[in-house]
């Protein structure tokens, strides 16, 4: 047993909220991200990390949760680009892209400062990697609170949301509005990025965005069963991560620990492959 | 052919009167009239670009028109009950859609929220398959649906118009990129939900024989411009070579119609297609 699990692993209250915080934002990151995956939206995600970077680093400067300005960056950004774009794939994209390229210079500067000031060495570690083992307690009920608004919009424009990613026409045909699907889409978006990049990091916010997803895609054909697959998977990627990472506090080489985000990804990505593999098999039928 | 009745005075389910539309400063549509009445089946005939698209864009309301009017049912913009098959969808096979999630989509798409009420959902599990079976679909309802077929898609879409019973059902090119076969099995079904359930069918094609055992009325375009009524009204040297501002012959042969520009010796049709690839005599007019 204590091979598995370090000793302390069960009563450690840190590793008690950062399971609980774990799992919640692996389910927003699955639900909203499979819906990232179907849009073809994925650069939209990252980008909205690498811009709520900025926020991040420039919240730490004035001394609040890296959170809070974290998810005022990617709403701001998240509006831009739906400004910015039009319905076309290419242009959204091209609009994601320098909205993307405004925000970075900003997120460079913030962390340059916040990396050679004093008081917030290491802040910018966070920022771009993420902790799920500093994440505190007083943040826990802001999390849940953003969390259901994500999952709330995804779930009711869940039908909406499919209706377009199967065929905008179609949709339009119905009577949707694509437009307002767009902005409530990277609405949830950006809350699932800033969530993420919150425990994972936004370097890598987006492996737990997409990769669940992906993974569950190749592995059912019921758009219910994809979300509830997704989901599952983000949540025992996160768990695993945090255990390695609780374990890897008595590893070489210097007994500080591996950043829980490294095996997250690590996770994600063989769950991926798995997926894949097995996936070859589920073709018709 | 027509043993519909034309003159029959009901309120038409579309209407269209002077309608003009402008797409990047070109007039696509040129002043275009035309009717629908109740369970009548309709051909869209035109060449590439000729503005078929266009035109079921502005009937469904996601095309703005430049003057004119667009009745549907008698009322201005409703388009509560049109059911629409777009051109070349492409179905993504990574969708986690079977073919039966595509077809529920058609009755609830637009609502909100998550479909979970059990009694709701046996309902709706019977309304889709009876909207299979109709379109023959039944073999490969839980397929996913973007690894099925052109020719099965097709028909997953046209269950997915049909679902919410709709008053008019519009189809862009349903045919393209099936073969013979299909395209007749896919023809009889449109005549055959026209005839019972009394929906109306505009249906665009480049090629107005596969229809012609079943279409009551043509609205042939060129141009942007539009002629409608019968095939026989429309389909003639005089009326084509009008629309078309130079001379056109009309041929008939074996029951078939080539609508032929240019002198004798070099017949082309409008569509592009060399006329030795015409395989006349095998598809005839009963
Ligand atoms: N988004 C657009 N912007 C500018 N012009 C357009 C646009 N879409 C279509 N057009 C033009 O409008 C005309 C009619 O196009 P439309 O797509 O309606 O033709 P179509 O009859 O459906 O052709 P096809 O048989 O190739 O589908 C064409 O000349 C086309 O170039
Ligand atoms: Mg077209």
């Amino acid at each position: 047993m204590n091979a598995l699990f370090a000793p302390g692993f069960f009563t450690n209250g840190i590793v008690h909220s950062a399971l609980i915080v774990g799992a919640v934002v692996a389910v927003v990151a699955a639900i909203v991200g499979t819906f990232t995956v179907l849009r073809a939206q994925s650069f939209a995600g990252h980008a909205l990390g690498e811009v709520g970077a900025t926020g991040g680093s420039a919240a730490i400067l004035a001394g609040t949760n890296p959170l809070w300005g974290f998810i005022g960056i990617a709403v701001v950004a998240a509006a831009a680009i739906e400004l910015l774009g039009v319905r076309q794939p290419r242009s959204r994209d091209l609009a994601t892209g320098l909205v993307l390229g405004a925000g970075l210079g900003l997120a460079a500067l913030f962390l340059y400062l916040g990396a050679t000031s004093q008081s917030t060495t290491g802040a910018s570690i966070t920022v771009l990697f993420g902790s799920l083992f500093v994440v505190s307690m007083q943040m826990v009920p802001s999390i849940v609170a953003l969390s259901i608004v994500a999952l709330a919009i995804v779930l009711v424009c869940y039908r909406w949301l499919l209706l377009t990613s199967l065929n905008p026409d179609l949709a339009a045909a119905r009577g949707v509005s694509l437009r307002l699907v767009s902005a409530l889409y990277l609405l949830a978006l950006a809350i699932a990025v800033s969530l993420s990049a919150e425990t994972i990091g936004a370097v890598l916010s987006t492996a737990l965005l997409v990769g669940p997803p992906a993974a569950a895609l190749r592995l059912t054909k019921r758009p219910t069963a994809a979300l509830v697959v997704a989901a599952g998977i983000g949540v025992l990627a996160t768990w695993l991560g945090i255990l390695l990472a609780y374990d890897s506090y008595t590893w070489p080489p210097s007994g500080r620990g591996w950043p829980v985000s490294f095996f997250i990804v690590v996770f994600v990505f063989c769950f991926y492959l798995l997926a894949q593999l097995h996936g070859r098999k589920l073709t018709r039928g | 052919m027509s043993a519909h009745v034309l003159e029959e005075q009901e309120t038409p389910v579309l209407w269209l009167h002077n309608v003009s539309a402008d797409l990047a400063g070109r007039r696509v549509l040129d002043d275009v009239t035309f009717a629908v009445q109740p369970g009548e089946f309709t051909a869209l005939i035109g060449t590439n670009g000729a503005g078929k698209t266009t035109l079921l864009r502005v009937i469904l309301g996601l095309q703005p028109t430049s003057s004119g009017i667009v009745e549907l049912a008698g009322e201005r913009r409703g388009r509560r009950s049109v059911g629409y098959v777009p051109q070349k969808v492409l179905l993504d096979p990574d969708m986690p859609l079977r073919a039966r999630d595509v077809v529920a989509l058609g009755m609830d798409g637009h609502r909100l929220g998550i479909p979970l009420s059990p009694r709701a959902g046996r309902l709706r599990r019977d309304r889709v398959e009876a909207a299979l079976a109709s379109v023959d679909a039944i073999d490969f309802a839980d397929a996913r649906v973007g690894t099925l077929s052109g020719g099965e898609q097709q028909r997953v879409l046209i269950a997915h118009a049909l679902i919410g019973e709709p008053e008019l059902l519009l189809l862009d090119e349903p045919l393209a990129n099936l073969d013979l076969r299909s395209q007749h099995e896919v023809v009889a079904l449109l005549a055959r939900v026209a005839e019972e359930r009394r929906v109306a069918v505009v249906m665009s094609a480049h090629d107005m024989n596969p229809l012609l055992p079943v279409m009551h009325r043509i609205v042939y375009l060129a141009g942007g411009r539009a002629v409608s009524g019968t095939t026989d009204e429309v389909v003639r040297s005089e009326v084509l070579s009008a629309l078309y501002g130079h001379h056109v012959d009309v041929l008939r042969v074996h029951g078939r119609i080539l609508v032929v520009a240019g002198g004798e010796d070099e017949p082309v049709r409008p569509d592009g297609e060399e006329p030795g690839s015409v395989e006349s005599g095998i598809v005839s007019v009963p």
